[in-house]
């Protein structure tokens, strides 16, 4: 029994990658033709950005079981350090690929860091007393980045924190302007290296769930007190999880500032953290595929077709927001749906059942 | 004496945050929910007090009255619309379903009454009791904290002593044995929503009367740090809100006037770890006794 | 069974949402334009053939919803107006769309890859700044020719030197220009005024910290102010989050002493500093920026508080010039307020196009590269010059950067007066 329940996850884990996999090949099959309009073209990179983030969070907040509104911090920290990084490896000579690497590391580093300084107070709390520190954390992000100058000279990298005269000597190069972000970026992410993270994020999420580890940061979000008495480390598993997952959404912000031209730090707000939360939630708590999904089409819905709206846009899709949630939340809706769809009565079970 | 000036400030803006956070740890006391959507109803509430008062040049009063009344239709029309097809799933499914709303209003307040930002006529007049040299309290604020301790203690004697309140209260500490003693869930959970949007629409124009820009924008930034007040004092107390709020307001003008202005939000949220670090329940908030 | 629902769903409507994205015809929705000039002209039959039979597509992007959707709104219907003119004289007809950026970088590039695949011949730029550094890097790297009403920052321009280190960060992009005056201008030439006219000895700043626009104004004008000697006694500022309450940073103006407060920001945080020091009796000189533009529109705003108010704007609502009264008039009529500078400045972009163009032999197809050489061409060459509503003789070098003066205003009894 425990087998087949064992072969039936891998078997979910691997409908996973299979689905990213054919996506992204159909993908840049679509482009290399180009035969894909330069609006949904340049969509491409940041939303593996915030399928990246989504998957992040989901480990937060459907694994792990922690509401975070924070999100975007991390996603900010990855962002100005990774994009820091492949700028000032810009003269080095390294490839491209070789800076994308650089960029992401450390981005996911420096993102790992800050989750374990976030981490170690906020998991001590519950419930929504450690939503809104989460927040917290997140504005004193924004807030300290939006004062923060970084630039290079032949000397090395300076720092300046809200005095924007930092010494630079000359020939130097102002990276992170403080309130104006960084500016002048050279796009150096593509699809494929969102790819490969998103391929990567799913390994570790699928073995980390998987994994003894992993069964023990469930047991703390089903129940932490029975969890606890049979011994699980309570803090070193909710910061494992925390610090993979903080990782994780700054290697989305190095990706991601590294597809733009300009980031600021207004950029990784709390409205950021509340719109990858949608994802989460809408996707499936613990359903990564689901925040794929969910990522892609709230992320390219409101940008491309519901274009057309015009003023109504945002108005429509707070309306889709709203149904979206009530049809796949409220019963009523669901016996409706399950009198038109009877056969598939053995996989809502199954469904619920990893939950 | 700037001291004391800055303590007046302080008091002033923390009584706004003070009322708006009562409506939303009332909401979140009883219904359990994070309504995200407060902050625009508030804005909401002060769009049709201005154009009450504004518009039709009718008295503040019947401004009043008529975002109450606009107010609490608009949040039971909600609440059956949004909320309660929601009551029996995750509290995180209501959540988004709320910050959907809080996206309708706002873009649907744009499309009515345009983004072009209005300014909320100074309804308790500009003047202030004088304290003696240049130390003034604005009628405003006086009117506020008094419209808080007013709100304040309603609320506890509703709570604590009537029928419904206690209903209210019962609903809160664990639905299914309050249904069991025969409390209709359902109305009780309503009429909470209803009392918290007409707690809204009056914080709605007294936020405006004391800071009178008003675009359809105006309730969220309040609305967070209002939310974040409500934590800070324990969220689901009454006394917790009051005081969360005005605590919230001194420490922000007090880091922007002795710390400094860049960093003013930063350290409000870093005394807000630190509070939650040392009183994990927030200032008032009950200790919750964890059962297997 | 609900997971795999959505799933199902979902992944239904990214499809539907795949397929219309790229399906996006050219019949766009803001586009009420030849249509409704080709009844204004004679021939009623041919809405898309004028006399030239050239129709140009013109786009833009700008915040239309959320919290700076006033500035994209202005200039959409300030543009709209534009076009509405020229299609009425018959000849090159124009043909108009703007997109939303919600004054965000990345939906603004999003919003300009829409309007490319529109086929979006001409670019009015993005409204705001931050939005228009991303937006002209792609213009530039597409060659399609920007010009700007309102962005007003260096880095949507490029080519400007970093006084500290002495290098170019962002290499000059050749086919952006600006309608507006680019924001070191305005701070250095506030400083140069307000030494000049001996208005203040101790000056305060209060500016916002996370906007590109105050800022940029912000260093520009301490810098020459202290060139100059005049001195700075306080500088404060606030954010979006603390835009609410100004009591610290006015208390810290008047207990510093100073007799005229700088205020390099829009009208709305401007108009809640000027209620908020009137609480508090405090009266110094005001002195704003083109951003201040507005203020006295602003509904239910008391225009008594802004009165002494100075500022340099290159616009003026209530002048009583022919171009600009019609130009407001028309506006009322068909928006229901009175314009304000970002309008003015669209309005002004439009019609330079026009006439930088009306005289070129333009092919019905012209690609957005050809109109950008010959746009780059006509826009640097010295004879070329305008004359509109934000200025008389405009004239743009290769900087990028428009020439023109800024005039000084004074409020007086709820109206500008010009200040010599």
């Amino acid at each position: 029994m425990k087998r087949l329940i064992i072969r039936k996850k891998s078997r979910k884990n691997f409908i996973t990658y299979g689905i990213v996999l054919v996506a992204y090949i159909a993908l840049m099959a679509v482009v290399s033709a180009g035969a894909m309009p330069s609006a949904l073209q340049g969509l491409l990179v940041p939303m593996c950005a915030y399928i990246i983030a989504a998957l992040s969070l989901n480990l937060t907040v459907g694994v792990l079981g922690e509401l975070s509104l924070g999100h975007a911090g991390f996603m900010s920290v990855g962002a100005f350090t990774g994009c820091t990084a492949a700028m000032a490896l810009a003269d080095s000579g390294l490839p491209v690929w070789g800076r994308m690497i650089v960029a992401v590391v450390v981005g996911s580093l420096l993102a790992a860091a800050a989750g374990v300084i976030v981490g170690v107070p906020v998991l001590r709390l519950q419930g929504d007393y450690l939503a809104i520190v989460t927040l917290a954390f997140g504005e004193i992000i924004k807030t300290v980045v939006t004062n923060l100058y970084i630039g290079i000279d032949p000397n090395g990298l300076r720092f300046g924190f809200l005095k924007p005269d930092i010494g630079l000597g000359k020939g130097g190069r102002m990276i992170v302007n403080g309130p104006n972000g960084i500016s002048g970026i050279t796009k150096i992410s593509s699809l494929t290296a969102g790819f490969i993270i998103i391929m990567l994020c799913l390994v570790i999420i699928f073995n980390l769930v998987d994994s003894h580890s992993g069964r023990a940061i469930m047991a703390l979000r089903d129940n932490r007190i029975a969890a606890e008495s049979v011994g699980i480390n309570a803090t070193k598993y909710k910061l494992m999880a925390f610090v993979i997952s903080a990782a994780m959404a700054g290697a989305a912000g190095a990706l991601y500032a590294l597809s733009q031209n300009t980031v600021t730090a207004n950029k990784f707000d709390f409205n950021t953290s509340i719109l990858i939360l949608v994802f989460v939630v809408l996707g499936g708590l613990g359903n990564m595929l689901g925040s794929i999904v969910a990522a892609t089409v709230l992320y390219i819905l409101p940008e491309t077709w519901l274009r057309q709206f015009s003023d109504y846009r945002m108005l429509i899709y707070a309306v889709v927001l709203i149904l979206m949630m009530l049809i796949t939340n409220s019963s009523k809706v669901r016996m409706l749906l399950a009198k038109l769809l009877p056969h598939k009565k053995s996989a809502e079970k199954e469904g619920e059942a990893d939950a | 004496m700037s001291f004391i000036n800055n303590l007046i400030n302080g008091i002033s803006l923390g009584s706004v945050y003070a009322i708006i956070a009562l409506g939303y740890t009332m909401v979140y006391g009883i219904a359990k929910m994070l309504n995200f959507a407060h902050g625009d109803i508030i804005m909401v509430g002060a769009y049709i007090c201005f154009f009450v008062c504004s518009g039709a040049g009718l008295s503040p009063i019947l401004g009043i009255l008529a975002a109450v009344l606009v107010c609490t239709v608009l949040g039971i029309v909600i609440e059956q619309l949004a909320y309660k097809p929601l009551r029996q799933v995750t509290s995180l499914a209501v959540l988004i379903t709320a910050i959907g709303v809080s996206y309708f209003l706002q873009n649907a307040a744009q499309l009515l009454w345009t983004s072009n930002p209005r300014i909320f006529p100074a309804i308790f007049g500009n003047g202030g009791v004088q304290l003696g040299g240049d130390l003034t309290i604005p009628y405003k604020t006086l009117v506020t904290i008094g419209a808080c301790v007013i709100i304040m203690v309603a609320l506890i004697l509703f709570t604590g002593k009537t029928r419904t309140g206690k209903a209210m209260r019962a609903c809160s500490e664990d639905k299914d044995a309050a249904q069991l003693m025969g409390i209709n869930i359902n109305s009780t959970i309503s009429l909470t929503f209803a009392i918290g949007s007409a707690l809204a629409a009056i914080a709605g124009v007294l936020l405006c009367a004391a800071y009178p820009k008003l675009i359809p924008t105006t309730g969220s930034m309040p609305g967070i740090k209002a939310f974040t007040a409500a934590v800070f004092g324990g969220i689901g107390s009454i006394p917790g809100a009051f005081l969360g709020g005005i605590l919230l307001g001194v420490i922000e003008i007090f880091s922007s006037a002795y710390l400094s202005t860049e960093l003013a939000n930063a350290i409000v949220f870093l005394v807000l770890i630190v509070i939650l670090l040392v009183k994990p329940t927030g200032l008032l908030g009950k200790k919750i006794s964890e059962k297997v | 069974m609900s997971k795999k629902f959505l799933a199902l769903a979902l992944a239904l409507l990214m499809v539907c949402a795949c397929l219309t994205g790229c399906g996006d015809s050219s019949s766009s929705s803001t586009a009420s334009t030849a249509s409704t000039a080709s009844t204004a002209s004679t021939d009623e039959s041919a809405p898309e053939a004028s006399a030239d039979g050239v129709t140009l597509k013109i786009g833009g992007t700008g915040p239309l919803t959320g919290g700076a959707a006033i500035y994209g709104n202005a200039a959409k219907n300030g543009a709209q107006i534009a076009v509405d003119e020229i299609n009425a004289l018959g000849g090159l007809q124009l043909e108009l769309r703007y997109e939303d950026d919600v004054h965000d970088s990345e939906k603004a590039v999003t919003a300009y890859n829409t309007l490319k695949d529109w086929g979006m011949q001409i670019f009015l730029g993005s409204v705001t700044s931050k939005p228009a550094v991303a937006t002209s890097t792609e213009a530039n790297a597409d060659h399609i020719f920007f010009l700007t009403p309102s962005a007003s920052s260096t880095d949507v321009l490029g080519g400007v030197e970093n006084p500290l280190t002495e290098t170019i960060e962002i290499p000059r992009k050749d086919n952006i220009f600006q309608m507006c005056f680019v924001d070191p201008n305005q701070g250095s030439a506030s400083a140069q005024y307000i030494y000049d006219q001996k208005l203040g000895t101790k000056v305060a700043v209060i500016y916002k910290n996370d906007d590109v626009y105050s800022t940029g104004i912000y260093n520009s004008f301490s810098t020459k102010a202290e060139e100059l000697g005049i001195e700075v006694v306080s500088a404060t500022t606030f954010t979006d989050d603390t835009s609410t309450d100004f009591s610290v940073q006015i208390a810290d103006a008047k207990d510093s002493g100073a007799d005229l407060v700088f205020l390099p920001m829009y009208y709305e945080a401007a108009s809640m500093i000027l209620i908020q020091a009137d609480a508090v009796g405090y009266e110094p000189t005001w002195f704003g920026v083109d951003g201040m533009d507005g203020i006295l529109t602003l509904d239910g705003f008391d225009t008594a508080l802004a009165e002494g108010v100075m500022l340099l704007t290159p616009f003026n609502a209530d002048s009583s010039d022919e171009a600009t009264s019609k130009f407001v008039s028309t506006y009322k009529e068909q928006f229901g307020d009175v314009p304000n500078q970002f309008a003015a400045d669209a309005y002004d972009c439009v019609w330079s196009i026009y006439n930088a163009l009306k005289d070129e032999d333009i092919a019905a197809d012209a690609s957005a590269s050809d109109l950008c050489d010959k746009l780059i061409a006509k826009f640097t060459s010295s004879d070329f010059s305008y004359d509109g509503l934000t200025g008389e003789g405009m004239t743009w070098d290769e900087t990028g950067a428009v020439s023109k003066s800024p005039k000084g205003m004074v409020i007086q009894d709820g109206a500008y007066v010009g200040l010599d």
